[in-house]
């Protein structure tokens, strides 16, 4: 019986988040395209090009004046028809709907990606890892600082640097790009230590791990800048969050069983507050894949959210819908894994499907 | 949850606050932001604001490029030349003396006037200009100009003829002026140099073998003196001319890279960043209780349409979407933080609200209004949002920087507002003149530290409160 209320559970919560996604995917193409506006930019933009190509080429150079216009409105015609753009925003805001969500994201209409290509999943897909090595790192430095950091603060708690730590908490309100703008100040402007920004040294080195050492001296200010933005707020979080548990009863009572410091820290705080902790960071990590559009401009890091901001500038609207897509199925897909992993370890869940 | 709250009038919370030091802090802060605003606003209103940055009629042309706030002198212990002006329309100041000669005979004048001042300073001027103001019918005024430095060495710089009444005469960058000083330099060191100095250290630097490159030209203190006289043609005829030296340092702010008073625009980012950090807040976090209240208490399909709403709106991505819109339709700062309203009217601090809401519900209390006939608004708003509001006060003060670096963020992207000056805005106006790669340092950091400023007062008051509605968490 748990078992099929568990599969119902699943299913149900499965096909309410993909219809989340497909909502959020619509709505993400209505206002990509201005609700249609973009379409007059395109269209304007074709007759330009088509009337300057005609009046350009010597072949039509006899040709009277009003068999010209004739010409050139035909072709624009026939060129509208055959991007789809005579039929209204409505109809086709439902096949681009269509192509995103069956990941069909199609062609940039500006950008291209390193290698030339106008495909917006390979310039998806070229930026991404540059933003995952970047983002992931920094989350992972910050999930097990903080975690680490806040045990240890917990276990002294009321100490010199526990004090430390709460009066400096509220600096973490600085964002991760605004320190950034210090730290390129004093390693990169002042110090003539560390580069200013970008991936790689220019030209990129040919050698293998002259290359690998050159992006990690790189990355060296902008992971600075997030993990010194997150630090002392993220410690201090899940110190509180450490203490609150450890006054509950189970732990005193564990405590006057006379369990061993050590173990009721990892069995009796740390395994019950974890899977909060592990939400925040698995939505976190998701939400950083997006690429941090303001820290990458900063640093001149060609990831995803660099990406994203050249192509807003550049009403790239398909590059714009398929960061998008690519994002909102990714965390769906998160947000379902977490809730089954908690279907199958809450026994809260268990006891409302179960039935 | 929070019974403990609802206990506190204002004046015990405030005397509360004020007994944690972070508190404290955070209040000497606010107040000191709010009295800027309000002196802000006073001093330089809106519109006067807005003219100052737009910098119409050339009304900065008299200011130094990207010069360093005065103060600057002090912390790198040298005297960094501020600007000098002399206006031969305030003729009889100390130093300055015009005479206009009619020659007999003729409708012809002889003018001259003399500039006198003393150069005192540790580093060379950024520029020199001289701007005329000339009456004439037909034949504009030829001028000589030259300067005498101290020692009575005379260099002439350029014989020069109006080509219009207020003409400007850029001496700085004047290629005959560059080429005179280079036969003079030539002359002083005795063997002719090939390399043009910069006029505005030539002019200014000490006559010996120095001279011969940029390198090792050293400033010369002492009195000068401008000299510049020429022949007037017409009866009516005249002209007058201020001499600008620019400085190194300007005002407490320093300027930016079109002269413009950078003390506007930090002064002028204060009530912006507060109004704006501070409305967003508020606005979002009484949107969030109302929904999150209504969505606890009804529940049914009511809760479970906002819930599905609140999860579109977590896979929206929200500063791409932001940056979106801003972009696509150039928005104005009140604009923008409509749009971030709407864009997080169901964001996350929702759920928890709900959570707190649905116990409230089952308490004692609210059964009985029920009982008695409450209406279901009157039960919400006077009877469950009153009971969850402390909890929610610190939050609302502690997300206001984060609003604040919303702004500065768009800012720094260029989508902020296209009239008013904010800190962003001279972030990215610096980072797009490469402040940093040529050491213009005070023009980042000052803005900065403005933001900090308010960042902190608004973070430290939020921790304090959050320890005076938390009893928990000052337990611990």
């Amino acid at each position: 019986m748990a078992i099929k209320g568990f599969v119902k559970f699943a299913v149900k919560r499965g096909i309410t988040l993909y219809l989340v996604v497909l909502l959020s995917i619509y709505i993400t193409i209505v206002v990509a395209n201005m609700g249609g506006m973009i379409d007059n930019f395109i269209k304007s933009q074709l007759l330009f090009d088509i009337t300057y190509q005609f009046k350009r080429d010597p072949e039509y150079k006899d040709l009277p004046a009003n068999e010209l216009d004739k010409l050139i409105k035909e072709t624009y015609k026939l060129e509208i028809k055959r991007r789809g753009l005579d039929k209204p925003f409505y109809i086709r805001s439902l096949v681009y709907m269509k192509d995103a969500i069956t990941l069909d994201l199609g062609r940039a209409l500006y950008l291209t990606s390193d290698t030339g290509s106008r495909s917006v999943r390979l310039i998806i897909l070229e930026r991404l890892p540059q933003t995952v090595m970047l983002f992931t790192t920094a989350m992972i430095i910050n999930f097990l600082t903080h975690i680490f950091i806040g045990l240890y603060l917990s276990r002294h708690y009321g100490g010199k640097l526990d004090k430390l730590f709460i009066a400096l908490a509220p600096t973490s309100v600085v964002p991760g790009w605004f320190y950034g703008i210090f730290l390129i100040l004093i390693f990169a402007s002042w110090l003539h230590i560390l580069p200013y920004g970008g991936l790689v040294d220019v030209p990129p080195p040919k050698d293998p791990t002259l290359y690998t050492l050159s992006v990690l001296k790189h990355m060296i200010l902008p992971l600075a800048s997030w993990v010194i933005s997150g630090f002392f707020l993220g410690c201090y979080s899940n110190r509180t969050f450490f203490l609150i548990f450890s006054t509950e009863d189970y732990v005193e009572a564990a405590r006057a069983k006379g369990v061993p410091p050590r173990q009721l820290e990892i069995r009796y705080i740390l395994r019950p507050s974890l899977p909060p902790i592990i939400t925040g960071f698995a939505l976190g990590l998701i939400g950083s894949w997006g690429g941090a559009i303001i820290t990458e401009t900063v640093f001149n890091w060609p990831g995803l959210g660099k990406v994203t901001y050249q192509a807003i500038n550049a009403f790239d609207t398909p590059v714009l819908v398929g960061v998008t897509v690519i994002y909102a199925y990714l965390l769906a897909a998160t947000v379902w894994i977490l809730d089954m992993i908690y279907g199958i370890i809450d026994p809260r869940i268990k006891v409302m499907y179960g039935r | 949850m929070s019974s403990a709250g609802m206990e506190y009038s204002l004046k015990g919370i405030l005397r509360e606050v004020l007994s944690y030091k972070s508190g404290l802090f955070g209040i000497l802060l606010l107040i000191f932001l709010v009295v800027l605003s309000i002196v802000t606003i006073i001093a330089i209103p809106y519109n006067t604001a807005i003219n100052l940055w737009r910098g119409e009629e050339g009304i900065w042309l008299e200011n130094p490029k990207n010069a360093q706030p005065v103060w600057v002198k002090y912390i790198v212990g040298k005297n960094l030349p501020e600007n000098i002006v002399l206006d031969s329309k305030k003729a009889g100041m100390i130093g300055i003396t015009k005479a206009l000669t009619e020659i007999p005979g003729t409708d012809f004048k002889k003018v001259y006037m003399e500039f006198t001042f003393t150069y005192d300073y540790d580093d060379f001027p950024s520029e020199v200009n001289i701007f005329f103001d000339a009456k004439y019918t037909k034949n504009a005024p030829i001028l000589k100009i030259y300067i005498i430095k101290p020692g009575g060495i005379k260099v002439d710089l350029i014989n020069y003829i109006l080509r219009k009444p207020d003409d400007i005469l850029y001496l700085s960058i004047n290629p005959i002026v560059s080429q005179n000083l280079l036969i003079h330099a030539s002359s002083v060191v005795g063997k002719q140099l090939e390399e043009e100095l910069p006029i505005e250290m030539a002019l200014f630097a000490v006559e010996d073998e120095s001279l011969a490159n940029v390198g090792t030209l050293k400033v010369l203190k002492g009195v000068y003196k401008i000299v510049i006289e020429g022949t007037l043609f017409g009866k009516e005829s005249d002209v007058d001319a201020k001499v600008v030296i620019y400085g190194k340092v300007w005002g407490w702010a320093g300027t930016d890279h079109m002269r413009r008073d950078l003390g506007i625009a930090l002064l002028w980012g204060t009530p912006v960043a507060m109004s704006f950090g501070l409305t967003a807040s508020l606005m979002i976090t009484i949107l969030h209780l109302s929904i999150a209240t209504i969505s606890g208490y009804y529940g049914g399909w009511v809760d479970s349409l906002i819930q599905r709403l609140t999860e579109i709106y977590m896979i929206i991505p929200f500063l791409p979407f932001l940056i979106m819109i801003a972009t696509f339709y150039k928005l104005d700062i009140w604009i923008l933080l409509a749009v971030i309203i709407v864009l997080s009217i169901f964001g996350g601090g929702i759920k928890s609200t709900r959570a707190l809401v649905m116990q409230i519900r089952e308490y004692p209390y609210i059964e009985a209004a029920k009982v008695y006939g409450a209406s279901n608004l009157r039960i919400i708003f006077l009877y469950i949002i009153p009971k969850i509001l402390p909890p929610v006060i610190p939050g609302l003060i502690g997300a206001v920087p984060g609003y604040v670096f919303l702004e500065a963020g768009l800012s720094f992207l260029g989508l902020g507002d296209p009239y008013l000056p904010t800190w962003g805005k001279v972030i990215n106006d610096a980072y797009n003149n490469g402040a940093l790669y040529k050491g213009y340092y005070y023009w980042v950091l000052e803005p900065a530290f403005m933001l900090i400023l308010t960042a902190f007062a608004f973070s430290f008051l939020g921790f304090a409160l959050d320890k005076i509605v938390n009893p928990k968490l000052r337990e611990v």
